[in-house]
């Protein structure tokens, strides 16, 4: 149950991680490599801001701040200086490793003394049930400040998710979507599709860096090392929430995305608890996306085979 | 209306790939007149369009609309007032969205899009009203994806999505060309429909003589980055689709015969 729930918690913690990667992955078909810099950068933006005394929530804010600055200077990279999408974030990442640790000042710093949104918001929770230290779920004695993390968790993913919902249905929104989808029409429409890009890097890398935010304040640590392989890890909870929504409208698919999240995390900490060794979690996630990527192509060609078979039969009869 | 001066692009300039496109195009086109423009292929017709709508900007000469001089204006820009429908019917429309989002984004072309719901209510009853003067039963069908309609359906919605906001000027590139002969029929009848209705501004660039003799008040030839032909008045009034045909043979006739003589003279000068 224990597992269950810091499951849960990193599920939803990285389905920020995943909005992001599925509005310049997926809204853009824009391959944004930035994200596993700006996640980092949101962690540690956030640390340096509560270690030296700020309140969390304003640190939250930095670090969704912090993140939208790294995209939009991806996308400024490509739209103005005409550099392939690619390497745009590749060089913003690349950078953002130093800047990351000239923000944290060493590659790693623990938040075990600061103020976090998760001690804040524990502290309230107690106010209301008391002040104990565990709670008995079916028999299972819960941490409260496990549960109190988690009710956060679903609270800000709620506000958050609906917000991005019913920004993408503004006509601004509307306009990103289309761009997203066809940047010819959209152009013919009056309205630029660089600035549409910029625009929309910015708001996926503010929400993977609020992602990498939540994290370092959910574990009380942020390393510089953090953000390696977050594109991958965002890509498949993408691509497990598309297989559970399948193809369909924006609004479910940025449900999928979040559900793909707390699946694959479960996933994850079912392999780990039967034996998986950790070092192996990275190559285990690459080879879940090349799967996914590949399987879908796999079975279309089998099926053509397929048909091509039994025409050839029905010809011969 | 429009007024073009002397416009000049060459692609790839200064390389053995070199393409002049247009070779000084001067063209000046009246208040809710309809142009037809005619040439062979690689004539330049798309770059004059393109010219105009701003997908590059030219090297020399002056584009003017109306009042304002648009020559370095960006693409964008100009798309606030000149609507444009493009010879591949993928190209006008998202197609993951659904029909009546795609017309939310076209009526909201040159003007402001702030952080208002894109799809009221009051806006889907004009989309739906709108949608039924093309008389396909699309009507039903708002909330489908774009990409799920036919060329021809297509092209019709961006005919509409170009003019929902009356452009100045309407640039249409060959845009019943990739339909089949039963949905380039419909869609030319609702151009005209439209442009009349509407007394737009158009160029329209067409591959078929039938077209260009029908419609319209004017029809240009062109021929190698050149206006080799401007029909107005009784001249346009009188053409018949044979006339311009046999002025394409005597082009191509034309053609055929320089580069003979070229080599005539580099056989005698080398
Ligand atoms: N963006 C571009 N880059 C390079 N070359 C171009 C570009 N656009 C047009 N050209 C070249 O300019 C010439 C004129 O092309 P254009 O498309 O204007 O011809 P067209 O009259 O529209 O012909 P068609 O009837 O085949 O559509 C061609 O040789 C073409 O290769
Ligand atoms: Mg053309």
């Amino acid at each position: 149950m224990v597992l269950l729930i810091s499951a849960f918690n990193f599920g939803l913690i990285f389905a920020f991680l995943a909005l992001g990667v599925y509005i310049s992955f997926r809204i853009f078909h824009f391959p944004d490599i930035t994200a596993d810099g700006s996640f980092a950068f949101g962690g540690a933006a956030t640390t340096a801001m509560l270690v030296s005394g700020w309140g969390p929530m304003v640190a939250t804010g930095v670090g969704f701040l912090a993140g939208m600055l790294a995209g939009a200077t991806t996308g400024i990279l490509h739209t103005r200086f005409r550099i392939h999408g690619l390497l745009s974030g590749i060089l913003v990442m690349t950078a953002l490793y130093s800047v990351n640790l000239h923000v944290l000042g060493k590659s790693n710093v623990t938040l075990s003394e600061a103020s976090t949104l998760n001690k804040t918001w524990t502290a309230i929770v107690k106010k209301v049930v008391g002040d104990v230290e565990r709670v008995d779920i079916l028999g299972w004695m819960v941490g409260i400040q496990d549960l109190a993390s988690l009710l956060l968790m679903v609270l800000l993913m709620m506000v958050v998710g609906s917000t991005l919902f019913c920004f993408l249905n503004t006509k601004f929104g509307t306009a990103m979507r289309g761009s997203g989808d066809n940047p010819q029409m959209i152009l013919a429409m009056g309205v630029s599709d660089k600035l549409l890009l910029t625009f929309g890097l910015a708001l996926a890398n503010g929400l993977t860096a609020l992602s990498g935010s939540l994290l370092v304040q959910y574990q009380e640590f942020a390393d510089v090392q953090m953000g390696i392989g977050m594109v991958v890890w965002g890509l498949a909870s993408v691509i497990i929430g598309e297989s559970l929504v399948g193809e369909s409208r924006f609004g479910l698919l940025i449900a999928g995305a979040i559900l793909g999240s707390v699946l694959f995390r479960m996933m994850i900490a079912i392999a780990l608890r039967c034996g998986l060794n950790p070092n192996d979690l990275k190559i285990i996630t690459a080879f879940f996306v090349f799967v996914a990527l590949v399987a879908p192509q796999w079975s279309r060609k089998r099926k053509t085979r397929l048909l091509v078979a039994k025409a050839r039969v029905a010809g011969n009869a | 209306m429009l007024e073009l001066s002397d416009i000049h692009k060459t692609f790839y300039a200064g390389t053995p790939n070199e393409v002049r496109s247009l070779r000084g195009v001067s063209l000046s086109m009246q208040q809710g007149s309809f142009v037809n423009v005619i040439g062979t292929n690689g004539s330049g017709k798309s770059t004059l369009l393109n010219a105009v709508a701003g997908t590059f900007l030219v090297d020399t000469g002056r584009i003017v609309l109306g009042s304002e001089d648009i020559t370095r204006q960006p693409e964008h820009r100009r798309a606030r007032r000149i609507g444009r429908v493009f010879q591949n019917p993928f190209s006008g429309s998202a197609p993951t969205m659904t029909i009546a989002e795609n017309l939310a984004l076209a009526s909201r072309r040159g003007l402001s899009r702030g952080i208002g719901w894109s799809l009221s209510r009051s806006l889907r009853e004009e989309i739906a009203d709108r949608i039924r003067t093309l008389k396909m039963g699309l009507e039903n069908r708002l909330d489908n994806p774009i990409g799920s309609l036919s060329g021809g359906q297509r092209q019709a919605i961006t005919l509409l999505m170009a003019t929902w906001v009356k452009p100045d000027l309407l640039l249409l590139d060959e845009h019943t060309a990739a339909l089949d002969p039963r949905s380039a029929d419909q869609v030319i009848r609702l151009t005209h429909e439209i442009v009349t209705r509407d007394q737009l501004t158009t160029l329209m660039v067409t591959h078929s003589m039938q077209q260009a003799v029908h419609l319209g008040d004017r029809i240009l030839m062109m021929h190698q980055g050149h206006i080799v032909a401007d029909l107005s008045g009784p001249e346009k009034a009188r053409a018949r689709a044979e006339d311009l045909l046999s002025r394409f043979d005597a082009l191509r006739h034309r053609d055929q015969l320089t580069p003979a003589v070229r080599d005539l003279l580099e056989l005698s000068y080398v």
